[in-house]
């Protein structure tokens, strides 16, 4: 048995083993399909909200000149929603704070990625700087979504003419402000549909938060230096700008369209 | 503690690589620049509501891919990779065209 040599195959494949076809560690790939699989999940949410404002029609009062009043029948304007910044009160100021989270998200999105840069370089003093700011700016946007909530929660005082079912029978009242079963600004499914995209949206801001003060505190004792490399970094960045990219789409289909 | 060896003073810091790092700002200027336009265009008057979804919807993908091209590094990963991540949206397109199908016959009020 020992004189037949093995001839190695001229051909090598490289999915063969020994090698790596996709040029990335173990971790990066597993978090690359985690996160595919979370865009599924997203996605889902985003089409459920396609799907039942287009079941409803859109409450164009305020069009062609008319008054803006709000209909608990009709499919809320954005713009009239959310018009509200903190400190700046009975002004309107349509879609200017979310306009600020995005821009805020993009940002430590940003510092994200020099983060990653300054770990490739084994420079920790440029990382733990990078990695501060990014925790910073989840920080800011999970505060400014505490404002918003709250706001869309109290609502804006007017009292609004809700259809509710009451002991088995169909009675108007009057209601202000959101919550699960009602809300003064459209359909009941209008905030349930905020409440739960922008929350679950929300939770991933703040788990992120969680996991790049977790990657924040290995720089700082040095646990990526002893270790040689900084790739934990990079696969929260992966994770972070996962979040900032949600909420591109977010942005999109919930305050724009 | 003092035949404690500490490998952060061994190892060798890299100097910033300039043009990488501008490109990074580069990246990040132009999706503020795409948002500022998406903003001008949501009180753009004049401006069909048909047209304006459809531009949004554009430009949202443009920022997507660059969050996911430069941001994420998938730009610069192997094709494999690259096509492993982006053939499963498949099942999305078509979720999307069954809602819009379907949609149509849940409309409430007419």
């Amino acid at each position: 048995m020992s004189t037949s040599a093995t001839v190695a195959p001229a051909t090598k494949s490289i999915w063969g083993g020994g090698e790596a076809p996709l040029k990335a560690t173990y971790g990066k790939l597993m978090m690359w399909f985690f996160l595919l699989s979370d865009a599924f999940t997203f996605s889902g949410l985003l089409i459920t909200y396609g799907l039942i404002r287009f079941t409803f029609p859109s409450n164009d009062s305020g069009l062609n000149g008319g008054e803006f009043a709000w209909d608990t029948t009709k499919w809320p304007v954005p713009e009239e929603v959310f018009e509200a910044v903190p400190f700046l009160h009975n002004m309107e100021l349509p879609l200017v704070f979310v306009g600020i989270m995005t821009f805020i998200l993009i940002l430590s999105s940003v510092t994200m990625v020099l983060a990653v840069e300054a770990g490739e370089r084994m420079d920790k003093k440029a990382a733990q700087k990078w990695m501060l700011w990014t925790l910073l700016g989840g920080i800011a946007f999970l505060s400014c979504q505490a404002w918003e909530w709250s706001h869309f929660i109290t609502g804006t005082g007017e009292e609004v003419d809700f259809w509710a079912v009451i002991n088995g029978k169909a009675e108007m009242i009057k209601v202000t402000g959101a919550s699960l079963p009602y809300n003064q600004y459209g359909p009941p499914a209008f905030a349930d549909l905020f409440f739960f995209i922008t929350g679950f949206h929300g939770f991933h801001v703040f788990s992120g938060v969680v996991i790049n003060f977790i990657i924040f505190y290995n720089i700082v004792v040095g646990t990526y230096q002893r270790r040689g490399h900084y790739e934990m970094v990079e696969k929260a960045g992966l994770y972070w700008h996962f979040v900032d990219l949600v909420w591109v789409f977010v942005f999109t289909f919930f305050y724009l369209v | 503690m003092a035949q404690h060896t500490d490998h952060s003073e061994e190892v060798q810091v890299v100097p910033a690589n300039k043009e990488k790092i501008a490109k990074i700002w580069k990246v990040a200027g132009l999706l503020a620049v795409v948002t500022a336009i998406e903003f001008a265009i949501a009180f753009a008057p004049f401006i069909g509501r048909e047209v304006k979804v459809a531009v949004f919807i554009g430009l949202t993908i443009v920022k997507a891919f660059y969050i996911v091209a430069e941001f994420m590094h998938l730009g610069h990963e192997v094709k494999s990779l690259i096509w492993s991540i982006l053939i499963p949206f498949i099942f999305i397109v078509w979720f999307i065209i069954a809602m819009l199908y379907q949609g149509d016959n849940l409309y409430m009020w007419g």
